[in-house]
């Protein structure tokens, strides 16, 4: 089969860029391993919710519409938006089909698919950032008595063994499954390393809407200073679940969850953690109060202040002189240890000499290096802050639409 | 922070570390260094230990001269007190570490510093190395660094600077952080 554009993964940036390239009348198949938003049916937790408020979910030519928009989207809820979505644009879907590898040809990409063979101009990878859990090598130091489990396979604390857990990782994932846990009755410690902390509402608004109105979702990825370390910043301490304020680590030491420092090394059976726990909770507390010094001189500069609710700052995160260093992983206490440890990419499909040292896909702006005509979508701080949220792939699927409508119009067949 | 008429000067040459973060990520084998010391007993707890020369930039490279360092133990440990503890090598380690990212730091921010001066504590139950309480550790139980700085910044410029200076610290990673060790037998 010809096409001139493949797109492949039919989440919500698969199909944003199937709405652009339709809008531009550029005939194209979205190749999709399950069915449309796979991963939101069969790899997450079927408690989560969404991040960003309803208001926020939009996509290419689709606004929330629904009657609650300052909720937060279950999964499940995503995966039937993205469903309707999907229907609503028409997008040429072709489910149930696995891309085995990508590969560059005169004309342009091959690409092949189960049994067939597909040849593209173009092809777009929408795989997203989170195909497989990212598992730290000190995993492999675990006792085999104890029970692991990543965000892949957790479902709900009920398929815990009893006794303690031991999650690993404060990012939002890990201050939500923490907190879920440790409300089922098992005793929780919970790992930090550096983390994200904001509230979920500041003077009477979400915080994405005050990361939206202030312009910070907007800055580009070639504005940033560190741009390495922008793409690499875990998600921010938040929860979508109703009537919660903080899901900081605060509010699970209040809860009786033991917060510990990063987890170094397990050595014999022991679990050692870092000592600079107090520092990265010092670093997060300074970096949530500048973003709030931010938004004030941005209220005050937009004549706002008469509107909102008064300034006010957060009480700092508590840290417990006496915080453990060490933990016993053989003496039962602890009987599931859980990797909260973030997520990456699965491109192991993709015969592309496009990678760099570390073996992410290099690209400006979505825009892949070393291999014209491929682009890539739905990943962290792709082209803006906002690019690692469902709403982001609507501007980036246009700029990255009009780059390849330039690129087919650049070359002729 | 003042607006003055001079440019911030903490004496840290701020683009030169910035072009080696540029240039050493495009050479990666470049960024591999190896520090070294090498030590002789003299006598009792007493021994000299000499830094010289390390590897790194894909080539060996030699201090402006050779240090050397006595170490010992206080007469209070029936030793001869020749030189500081090997703890107390540590914290000097620790906070000149810290001290020299405090500079570094704000220079890259634009913090004119006048002083900075710290204290460093670390705090330990002899009875660890003595072998009296299996219970007690070796090692410090706890240590503190308290920094005096007047600069050119709010309090919380400056709380910001300290935190991000033990961020990037190879020696706060080193003690706060598990590492393997291997000694042997030549």
């Amino acid at each position: 089969m010809q096409t001139t554009a493949v797109v492949i993964g039919a989440g919500h940036a698969g199909l944003a860029m199937s709405r652009r390239l339709t809008e531009r009348s550029i005939d194209h198949v979205v190749l999709e391993r399950g069915e449309v938003a796979n991963s939101w049916r069969t790899q997450r937790w079927p408690s989560l919710r969404l991040l960003t408020p309803n208001w926020q979910t939009r996509l290419p030519g689709h606004d929330y519409a629904g009657g609650d928009p300052d909720g937060y989207m279950p999964a499940a809820e995503v995966a039937a938006t993205l469903t309707r979505y999907a229907r609503l644009i028409g997008a040429p879907v072709r489910a149930d089909t696995t891309v085995r590898t990508v590969r560059a040809v005169p004309q342009g990409f091959e690409i092949h698919a189960d049994d067939d063979v597909l040849y593209a101009r173009t092809v777009v990878l929408a795989t997203g950032a989170c195909n497989l859990p990212a598992i730290p090598a000190v995993a492999a130091a675990v006792p085999r008595s104890i029970t692991t489990l990543t965000p892949f396979t957790y479902r709900d604390p009920g398929q815990l063994p009893d006794g303690g857990v031991l999650v690993v990782g404060a990012s939002a994932t890990g201050v939500q499954l923490a907190d879920q846990i440790h409300r089922s009755g098992r005793p929780v410690t919970l790992a930090a390393g550096e983390h994200v902390r904001l509230p979920r509402a500041y003077r009477g608004r979400d915080i994405f809407w005050w990361l939206e109105a202030t312009g910070l979702l907007a800055e580009r990825y070639d504005q940033i200073d560190d741009l390495t370390r922008a793409r690499h910043l875990p998600s921010p301490q938040l929860t979508g679940a109703p009537g919660i304020t903080f899901s900081d680590l605060n509010a699970l030491t209040a809860q009786g969850v033991r917060i510990v420092g990063r987890l170094g090394r397990v050595a014999d059976g022991v679990a050692q953690f870092s000592g600079s726990l107090r520092n990265t909770c010092v670093l997060a507390d300074l970096k949530m109060n500048r973003f709030l010094n931010r938004a004030d001189e941005w209220a005050t500069a937009s004549g706002l202040d008469d509107e909102l609710p008064p300034p006010h700052r957060f009480a700092p995160t508590r840290v417990d002189p006496r915080t453990p260093l060490e933990l016993d992983l053989t003496t039962g206490e602890i009987g599931t240890v859980l990797w909260a440890t973030g997520f990456r990419p699965d491109h192991s499909w993709l015969d592309l000499p496009v990678r760099d040292r570390a073996g992410h896909i290099r690209h400006e702006g979505g825009v892949v290096t070393g291999a014209a005509g491929a682009y890539v979508l739905g990943l962290p701080v792709l082209r803006t802050r906002a690019s690692s949220y469902i709403h982001g792939s609507d501007a980036d699927s246009a700029a990255l639409a009009d780059h390849l409508h330039s690129f087919l119009g650049s070359r002729p067949r | 922070m003042t607006i003055t008429d001079r440019p911030v000067d903490n004496g840290v040459n701020v683009e030169a570390l910035l072009g080696a973060r540029e240039a050493l990520s495009a050479a990666p084998e470049a960024a591999e260094f190896t520090w070294r010391a090498s030590c002789t007993w003299r006598n009792g707890t007493h021994s000299r230990s000499t830094v010289a020369g390390f590897t790194g930039l894909g080539a060996e490279q030699q201090h402006r001269t050779t240090y050397e360092f006595d170490v010992d133990h206080p007469e209070c440990f029936a030793s001869e007190d020749n030189g500081a503890t090997p703890v107390e090598f540590v914290l000097v380690g620790l906070v000149g570490c810290l001290t020299a990212g405090v500079a570094a730091i704000a220079q890259q921010r634009s913090i004119q510093l006048r002083s900075v001066t710290a204290t460093i504590e670390g705090q330990m139950n002899v009875l660890g190395i003595l072998g009296a309480d299996p219970g007690v550790r070796n090692g410090f139980e706890a240590v503190t660094v308290r920094f005096a700085i007047d600069g050119d910044a709010s309090r919380d410029d400056l709380r910001a600077l300290i935190a991000q200076s033990q961020k990037r610290s190879a020696v706060f990673d080193i003690v706060t952080n598990p590492t393997n060790v291997l000694v042997e037998l030549a």
